[in-house]
């Protein structure tokens, strides 16, 4: 049984490595088989990041987060970046992901429908991903597909989180820059001025700002922001027509290089890592936990001895490779 | 861990009556399916690309224009090409006899009005189920 197991495991890892090198010379079949492997176990990505360490380090791409509430227009905007990042050349890997049902595990992933000019381009490659009850507003996968995509050799990758409320914000830990999309009527100044996803934008967008009330917010939303010392920009967009993406660019151009200026980016890149072993870890734990048979009101201090006991266990297997 | 089903449903050709595929997408979905939806009015090309980039176990195409039969052939031409190959899967106002050539040319299954979505989703369980052993 035990030997068994270990030659699943084995298996896996073999697959997903040569999966890697066809990655590696541009081949999308590969890519999309691996972000399944990657996303039905997502440990196995410490193999190809063991493997291609120099590789990844080498290709440096943009990661650039687009959140903000359902229907914002964050699947559009994407789309409209992506057609200006086209213009110069860019090569772009896209993640888009969208809620998965807490009752039945499925997904409606639509995301993708907003992006139809890119579907024959070869240097698009747009994967949608149900969140797979992660409740951060992304897919415990993201991790491991951005080192694909870095293999690969995207030049940007964009990431779209779920339609995000107040609290989502974990792409704040995974992005360099996040692009926070607003759209107008969706509430006062005080809303503005809640904590949470508010506080994770490195650009603000209003989006639709064709509509009524567009500046209304941007007063507001400038109002709010002098609170604090940072100078955050606003910008006005209607996804649908291009108006404004040229300014979009313009401004994650220049987080991009303030970023490098600043030695920022080695801080968000130090901060993406953590994130990536903390959702290992809380994964694993969970998984474990829900394994568990607590009949009786059972110590609590019990519990979590013996669930990170066999948490330790199980990764000191993982980690042997024979 | 658990592996999810993954459907692409795509509209191809130009009639614009999508219901049908929204119904379908949504039944899947409830069957704890992921189901990448495409829209409306797609070129055999873009599919497949979808497809392979999604690394969907099943397309599912809605066709109500009546030809059916040039976009299939043309849809499986390209999996062909590009070395991609899940079951398709049609749905939408198909004659019996074109069913038959349908499944004839390697298409996985013709649903016609009425289906109950009970059945596709037992016919995707089926066929994704053969395929991964």
């Amino acid at each position: 049984m035990e030997k068994k197991w270990k030659d699943f495991v084995n298996s896996e890892i073999e697959t997903i490595l040569s999966l890697a090198e066809r990655i590696n010379e541009k081949n999308q079949l590969a890519l999309a088989r691996a972000i399944t492997l990657i996303e039905n176990n997502p440990e196995l990505i410490f193999h190809v990041e063991e493997k291609y360490k120099d590789t990844l380090t080498k290709n440096s791409s943009h990661i650039v987060g687009f959140t903000g509430s359902p229907g914002a227009g964050k699947s559009t905007l994407t789309d409209a970046y992506v057609v200006k990042l086209r213009s110069e050349g860019k090569k772009v890997g896209i993640i888009a992901v969208d809620p998965s049902s807490p009752f039945t595990g499925g997904a409606l992933l639509g995301d993708r429908i907003r992006m139809k000019r890119h579907f024959t381009d070869d240097n698009v490659f747009i994967r949608s991903m149900g969140s797979r009850g992660n409740v951060g507003g992304l897919n415990d996968a993201v991790f491991g597909v951005i080192t694909l995509y870095k293999l690969y050799g995207f030049d940007y990758i964009i990431i779209e989180t779920v339609g995000a409320g107040q609290s989502e914000v974990d792409i704040a830990y995974v992005a360099d820059t996040v692009v926070l999309v607003l759209s107008p009527a969706a509430g006062d100044e005080i809303q503005l001025m809640k904590a949470g996803i508010m506080e994770i934008a490195d650009i603000f967008v209003i989006n639709k700002s064709d509509l009524e009330g567009a500046h209304v917010l941007k007063v507001n939303l400038e109002m709010v922001l002098q609170f604090s010392e940072s100078s955050k920009p606003i910008v006005l967009t209607v996804a649908t027509s291009g108006k404004g993406i040229e300014e979009l660019h313009r401004e994650i151009e220049n987080h991009k290089i303030k970023l490098k200026d600043t030695g920022e980016i080695n801080e968000r890149a130090k901060r993406r890592i953590k994130k990536h072993a903390e959702v290992i870890i809380n994964k694993g734990i969970a998984e474990i936990l829900s394994n568990q048979n607590l009949t009786d009101a059972v110590q609590v201090s019990e519990v979590v001895r013996d669930v990170i006991a066999k948490f330790c266990q199980k990764q000191s297997r993982v980690g042997e490779k024979s | 861990m658990d592996k999810k089903i993954r459907v692409l449903i795509a509209k191809p050709g130009l009639d614009g009556h999508d219901r049908g595929a929204k119904v379908v997408a949504r039944g899947l979905r409830d069957a704890g399916m992921e189901v990448i939806y495409t829209g409306l009015r797609q070129t055999p090309e873009e599919i497949v690309k979808a497809a392979i980039q999604e690394d969907v176990d099943v397309i599912g195409l809605s066709i109500l224009s009546g030809a059916h039969m040039s976009i299939c052939r043309k849809v499986l031409e390209l999996m062909e090409q590009y070395n991609f190959h899940v079951p398709v899967f049609v749905g939408g106002i198909i004659p019996p006899d074109d069913a038959e050539q349908l499944l004839k040319m390697g298409i996985a299954a013709v649903f016609g009005p009425g289906t109950p979505i009970s059945e596709i989703v037992k016919k995707v369980q089926e066929v994704v189920g053969q395929g991964v052993a």
